[in-house]
């Protein structure tokens, strides 16, 4: 009888909060994650297998086998151990390894570029003051819209993907739309200095996408009514430069400007909740949990084609859709702050006033802070050439990416949270594979500085604009 | 009375003449029409002088003139954007090029091998000994002229006290001590009150630094706490340097500008 010597351990399967799953069982050893997924799919009884990644004892990750995650934790084999698995998502998002094309077109350089929230359109603004459209599919310049008397700092979409919103440095807000490519509406004026961020009231909050945020130099948040074309709101507070604004999914509105603070406004009254103190230089990007789910609004990534479609069926269903997808995310919204002075700051806005946590490590100032489609994660892209991943949650430093040779300027995540797209400023683009924290494939090709970087929410396609003039795909 | 001066003299005594100012004005008037006709007689070298004097002086009246009436039209705003189109959170910020950030490297290391530190304030005016000290006399006859007293702000430490009185030199009066600074941050110009740690350098001379007087261009150690700023390892810093850009014995107060 040839008995079995491998050591057995017993083990707890844990959810991410803390809720155990089942009683301990023996496992021997050398199980691998494959088998470890059957099992809690099995005892998850779920319909279709979703991947999982298992975490010994929430913290060293099971990757080949657990002999080896008990040996680097020195764990002892009496005692129960308990492993959390964490859902992946089901779809694999593929890394992009080439540039597909290069569209010229802008006859100055590309500062800011967005996918729509389908994925179906692709709109870039540019110094030489033209918002232009460009045709997926066959990857051509698709309309070429003038209305800007001055650079187009910001672009928005409006989460239904009706609308496209862009602003100038002549502080003039212009909406699109982006299947003639003609202006909506008037012009909205009102700001005394240029435009620095716009941000669309969630499609879950109001279904026909009526209210846009838009931050300026001159201090102040404009909150617009685009069917009246006219100012909504106004809300003043801030002594400097506001740098960015972003509408939460609780009908709050968050505001960062160059005075240090970070402050909470209630959008329907317009009246100032919160100030949340503490960055010692100017605050200079906002990132917020919930931010992919409101950017994709009732669009499911899931469900994705190969050509992007528009969102169908009437409001009220788009709304339903929307506010779904919104509470399926965990609650309540984190809020992160990237500021001058080296650190972030992880908020819980909603609740109080004191940090959740200071995050500590760059050395020189951070340009731009995102969480990952599952705010699992946290990237922050800062101008010491590094880009630090942290734990979502708590803010805990995870790890480096180290490559670049020049300041990171913005980053973007794929929709599946694996890869990360960052562009910078020696004319570079990288992608990483979040997990091991490695180079995947780096994409150099473009003849400047990267100025702007945008993953489509389905995807398939990484757009790069920069100061050579051209978009990358 | 000088020999020039009996025009002046005589109006000074008896006034002007009754028509003056007319006729002063009516002479200036015609002096354009003389003008004019000489110039349309004259001739030979005297002519060409004068042609030459007289074209350059219808140049500037030109010049003159246009610039006058671009101020009177409204001028439309140019067309043509500027070039260099960067990003929102590009524009507030001086964009250094490759080249700059190398040489700066450059320029400090080698800055910093000589000891030599970039001030807001690289020149000084240096402060005399008979400016900072007032010399106090002594003894039964007041003969005795070996003691000074400090006229210019000082800071003394937490722990400060004052030797015997009869063998000390340098006298620092109470009221001339501070022990805070109005210190500007020059990015974010705003300014703060801030404790002074101490005296790091004063440019005029090192006895003054180690006495701790404090005059324009001196540089002081802040404590900084207040502004909540962090090294990369996460520690708070808590002391700076900043300078001084005021006469802080003519003001009352002690004004600085942060050295980042």
């Amino acid at each position: 009888m040839t008995s079995e010597d491998v050591e057995r351990l017993l083990i707890q399967f844990q959810d991410e909060s803390g809720e155990v799953l089942g009683a301990p069982f023996d496992v021997p050893l050398d199980i691998t994650p494959d088998k470890l997924q059957l099992v809690c799919n099995a005892l998850l009884q779920k319909e279709e297998p979703v991947p999982f990644a298992f975490f010994a004892r929430g913290e060293a990750e099971v990757v080949t086998s657990l002999r080896v995650c008990v040996k680097t934790l020195g764990v002892e084999t009496e005692q129960v151990l308990p492993v959390v698995y964490q859902p992946q998502a089901v779809f694999r998002v593929r890394a992009v390894a080439r540039c597909t094309s290069s569209l010229q077109g802008h006859t100055e350089a590309v500062i800011s570029t967005a996918f729509s929230p389908t994925g179906k359109y692709l709109a870039s603004g540019s110094g030489d003051t033209t918002v232009r459209f460009w045709d997926l599919t066959t990857e051509t310049p698709h309309h070429t819209s003038r209305g800007h008397t001055h650079w187009v700092l910001s672009i928005a979409w409006s989460p239904d993907g009706k609308k496209l919103a862009s602003g100038c440095k002549n502080s003039q807000i212009c909406l699109w739309d982006p299947i003639t490519g003609q202006q909506i509406g008037k012009t909205l004026c009102g700001h005394s200095k240029w435009i620095t961020w716009l941000c669309w009231e969630p499609l879950h909050l109001n279904a026909e996408c009526r209210y846009l945020a838009s931050s300026s130099k001159d201090g102040s948040v404009r909150i617009w009514d685009t069917l009246l074309c006219r100012t909504d709101k106004i809300l003043t507070g801030h002594t400097q430069a506001v740098t960015c604004v972003k509408w939460g999914g609780d009908g709050l509105l968050y505001s960062s400007s160059q005075d240090r603070t970070v402050k909470v406004w209630r959008a329907k009254d317009g009246v100032q909740c919160r100030t949340l103190q503490g960055h010692g230089h100017w605050v200079n990007t906002l990132a917020l949990s919930t931010d992919y789910v409101l950017r994709t609004g009732a669009f499911e990534p899931a469900f994705a084609t190969i050509n992007a479609q528009d969102v169908t069926g009437s409001l009220e269903e788009v709304k339903e859709k929307a506010l779904e997808r919104y509470n399926k995310g965990s609650n309540p919204e984190r809020l992160i702050s990237g500021s001058d002075d080296f650190t972030m700051f992880l908020w819980n806005p909603a609740e109080d006033k004191k940090p959740l946590a200071r995050l500590t490590g760059h050395s020189a100032l951070v340009n731009e802070a995102l969480f990952s489609p599952d705010t699992r994660l946290l990237a922050s892209a800062s101008f010491d050439k590094s880009i630090k991943i942290w734990d979502g949650r708590t803010g805990k430093y995870l790890q480096s990416l180290r490559g670049h040779v020049g300041a990171v300027y913005q980053v973007a995540w794929s929709a599946d949270s694996r890869l990360l797209v960052s562009g910078s400023s020696d004319s570079t683009l990288k992608v990483w594979d979040v997990k091991t924290g490695k180079l995947s494939v780096d994409l150099p090709g473009h003849a400047d500085e990267v100025f702007a970087v945008d993953w489509s929410p389905d995807g398939q396609r990484v757009v790069s604009g920069g100061k050579d003039k051209c978009l990358r795909m | 009375m000088p020999q020039n001066e009996h025009i002046e003299l005589a109006r000074k005594r008896h006034g002007y003449r009754l028509d003056h100012h007319e006729r002063k004005r009516k002479k200036e008037s015609r002096e354009v029409h003389l003008r004019a006709h000489k110039s349309k007689k004259m001739i030979g070298l005297k002519a060409k002088l004068f042609h030459k004097q007289r074209h350059s002086e219808k140049i500037q009246m030109k010049k003159t003139l246009k610039m006058h009436e671009q101020r009177k039209t409204k001028q439309k705003n140019d067309d043509k954007t500027p070039e260099g189109a960067v990003p929102a959170y590009l524009l507030d910020r001086e964009g250094q090029s490759r080249a700059k950030v190398l040489s700066n490297m450059i320029k400090q290391k080698r800055k910093e091998k000589a000891g030599k530190w970039e001030v807001p304030l690289p020149k000084v005016r240096a402060q005399g000994e008979t400016e900072v000290f007032k010399v106090i006399k002594t003894g039964k006859r007041q003969k005795k002229a070996w003691k000074r007293m400090v006229t210019k702000v000082c800071f003394v430490g937490d722990g400060f006290t004052r030797k015997p009185p009869k063998y000390e030199r340098f006298i620092r009066p109470m009221g001339l001590r501070f022990k805070k600074a109005h210190v500007t941050h020059p990015e974010l110009k705003a300014t703060f009150c801030l404790p002074i740690l101490g005296v790091k350098k004063n440019p005029s001379s090192p006895l003054y630094t180690s006495l701790g007087v404090i005059t324009k261009g001196t540089v002081v150690e802040v404590n900084v706490s207040e502004l909540g700023l962090v090294t990369q390892g996460g520690k708070v810093i808590w002391g700076k340097y900043a300078q001084v850009t005021n006469n802080p014995e003519n003001d009352g107060c002690i004004n600085a500008v942060l050295l980042v």
